[in-house]
């Protein structure tokens, strides 16, 4: 097959180039500029730029540079900030996902005749009776099927995740036996436009904060915070609370008022999701429900956009992507409301 | 330039016959590039390259600068670095002590005329005019004139600067004062002298390539959507650049690349991102044949058709 993979000048997608070419594949590799702000620390840097590019050259295949910041800015950066300022928890690397990986550059791989585009993300496209599943990887600790949850069958078809059959350990070590500058690169860890200042400094530019009070379930103040845009349920720290007391969590936030409580008070027993996506047929019933990136998966059902959870479970922050699972196999997910 | 990189690297500054040997391919490469530029021997100060003679220019004179909005990059950055300002060439500044103006548009092949420009000083960066204009007269006007090797068929990383009689320029590199203590660092003698036989080897055997390029224009005009950013007649031969409705130049010049057609839509720079421009750019030298440009109009209309098909 023909395929551009996307090398985001990391370890995976280096190797996922990599093993593409042992697989025969016509392979060409190109990186998307994304974010042209203050990070270059992130993904999609210049450095990173140069890293792709250099293991492209070492493996002998082509490589371009793909320009999406625009469709970045709208397509995640401006979310990300109205979501903090609803007061939701928003996933951007999920909208990444949505609106640039696999649609705007699955949309330029169309355009220029590819058969599929290629990452290193850890997960597994497999087909089993003429339909496509998306698998949770080989290595469950470095397991990304949740941010790939919106991935459909028309996209599935023509999208190829190497790495995902290795274990993060057999990729490095691949990456090491060719040589590869980035063999022993660490794995990125945090939102790629958020620079060294955090999340806070990030939207102190874009939000205008709000001052809120802190009060437990019976309408006391017990504390407060320099911004409710900030605050996310299940959060503990920053709240301005007296210690001692049993921990407390946040279990509501409403105007700009937190409300905080104890464990069982943050349990809930349902989430409602929005702007559900399937990876097949729309399904219902019984569901393993993983409600953060690295989050372990609770039992649970499915039915009109409900999900109940068999035991009460934290609450599902707003705008967080709830993700439901059969065994390994991802079926759907949604945005919890 | 072989002999300079092989057996008689001798460094120009020294004193031994080694050292003089490579000092006199030096300055016989000076008086070469001086006569083609209009320009004494002494005014030319060899440079890394375009940037760096633009570099110097802007950032050496004293007073403030100003720059055309059309300028490239190495002229726009370094005056905004100096606090310079920056104009529309249909609005020049007054008061202000340098004016930089290009003499031939990197991106899109437009000439511009120096003649009219009102300052104490002006710059012009020919880098782009040096192969397609006579230089020493369309830069007459000019106080300081930067050119770069590589842009007619010589060594990458090798320019220079002209500073006229008279024109104060502090340097950018300080160290053993070379080149009248305008610029200061090892001669890099096979460039330079690599330099000069691409000057000479233009001169004795100009490029020609208007009437390829007029059929190129010709062919591609045909394309639906399709004009010049430039009328033909304003802008040098080496030098097309198109608009081209309804296609992503991103897009386009990967599928160009595909089949053996090298082009750019604006200018390079370092991350190799080009954006969301519906603009091409085609370039012609010496190398460009009848062939070329008989490939080139096969595959660009059918690539144009190619992306609107998918888009819609």
């Amino acid at each position: 097959m023909n395929v551009l993979v996307a090398m985001s000048g990391g370890v995976d997608s280096s190797v996922a180039a990599a093993l593409l070419l042992d697989a025969g594949h016509d392979v060409t590799g190109c990186t998307m500029r994304l974010w042209g702000g203050e990070s270059d620390t992130g993904c999609c840097s210049v450095a990173d730029v140069d890293d792709a590019r250099r293991v492209a050259q070492q493996l002998g295949i082509p490589h371009y540079v793909f320009d999406f910041g625009d469709e970045f800015h709208t397509g995640v950066v401006e979310p990300y900030v109205a979501a903090h300022a609803a007061g939701r928890t928003p996933n951007p690397c999920i909208e990444c996902n949505r609106t640039v990986k696999f649609d705007r550059l699955l949309r330029r791989a169309d355009a220029l005749g590819f058969d599929a585009v290629a990452t290193g993300h850890h997960a597994r496209v497999v087909q089993e009776d003429g339909r496509w599943r998306l698998r949770r990887a080989v290595d469950a600790a470095k397991d990304q099927s949740y941010v790939l949850h919106m991935l459909d069958q028309s996209t599935l078809a023509r999208t190829l995740l190497p790495v995902g059959f290795l274990t993060k350990t057999v990729v490095r070590a691949r990456a090491g036996g060719l040589g590869l500058r980035t063999a022993t690169k660490p794995d990125s860890q945090d939102v790629c436009f958020i620079t060294k200042g955090g999340r806070e400094r990030f939207l102190s530019t874009r939000v205008s904060f709000t001052p809120g009070r802190v009060v437990d379930g019976g309408g006391r103040e017990v504390g407060a915070v320099e911004a409710v845009e900030l605050v996310t349920i299940g959060q503990r720290k920053g709240l301005g609370l007296a210690g001692g007391a049993d921990p407390r969590y946040v279990v509501a936030v409403e105007g700009d008022t937190v409300v905080v409580g104890s464990l069982d008070e943050l349990r809930v027993d349902e989430v409602r999701l929005a702007a559900i996506t399937w990876v097949d047929a729309p399904i219902s019933g019984e569901v393993l429900v993983q409600c953060s990136a690295h989050g372990v998966p609770v039992a649970g059902t499915i039915e009109d956009g409900v999900v109940r959870f068999a035991r009460p479970t934290r609450k599902v922050a707003p705008g967080q992507s709830v993700v439901l699972y059969r065994g390994d196999d991802v079926r759907g997910g949604g945005i919890a409301r | 330039m072989l002999p300079w990189l092989t057996g008689r690297f001798g460094n120009p500054s020294g004193g031994h016959a080694v050292a003089r040997a490579a000092r006199q391919a030096v300055e016989e490469a000076r008086d070469e590039l001086a006569a083609v530029l209009g320009c004494q021997p002494r005014e030319l100060v060899f440079t890394s390259g375009g940037t760096e003679s633009d570099n110097l220019a802007i950032a050496g004179v004293d007073g403030r600068v100003a720059c055309s909005a059309i300028e490239h990059h190495a002229v726009l950055e370094a005056v905004r670095h100096r606090g310079g300002q920056v104009f529309d060439l249909d609005a020049p500044p007054r008061d202000v002590d340098l004016v930089s103006v290009m003499l031939v548009n990197n991106e899109t092949g437009s000439i511009q005329s120096l003649d009219e420009i009102d300052a104490p000083l002006v710059h012009t960066d020919a880098v782009q005019a040096l192969p397609w204009l006579d230089v020493a007269r369309a830069a007459a006007r000019a106080d300081l004139i930067s050119v770069s090797a590589h842009k007619i068929g010589g060594p990458q990383g090798v320019g220079a600067l002209v500073v006229r009689e008279g024109v104060r320029i502090a340097p950018l590199l300080h160290g053993g004062g070379q080149e009248r203590e305008r610029r200061s660092g090892t001669h890099n003698v096979a460039g330079i002298v690599g330099f000069a036989a691409a000057v000479r080897a233009c001169k004795a055997n100009p490029p020609d390539v208007r009437a390829m390029r007029d059929r190129l224009a010709t062919g591609l005009l045909g394309i639906a959507g399709c004009r010049p950013t430039v009328h033909p007649d304003a802008a040098v031969p080496g030098i097309l650049q198109l608009h081209i409705d309804a296609i992503e130049s991103e897009a386009l010049l990967v599928l160009l690349d595909r089949e053996g057609v090298c082009a750019s839509a604006g200018a390079s720079c370092a991350s190799g991102a080009i954006g969301h421009s519906q603009v091409l750019r085609l370039s012609l030298g010496w190398t460009t044949t009848d062939a070329d440009i008989d490939h080139a109009l096969d595959v660009i209309p059918r690539a144009v058709a190619q992306l609107r098909r998918v888009a819609a």
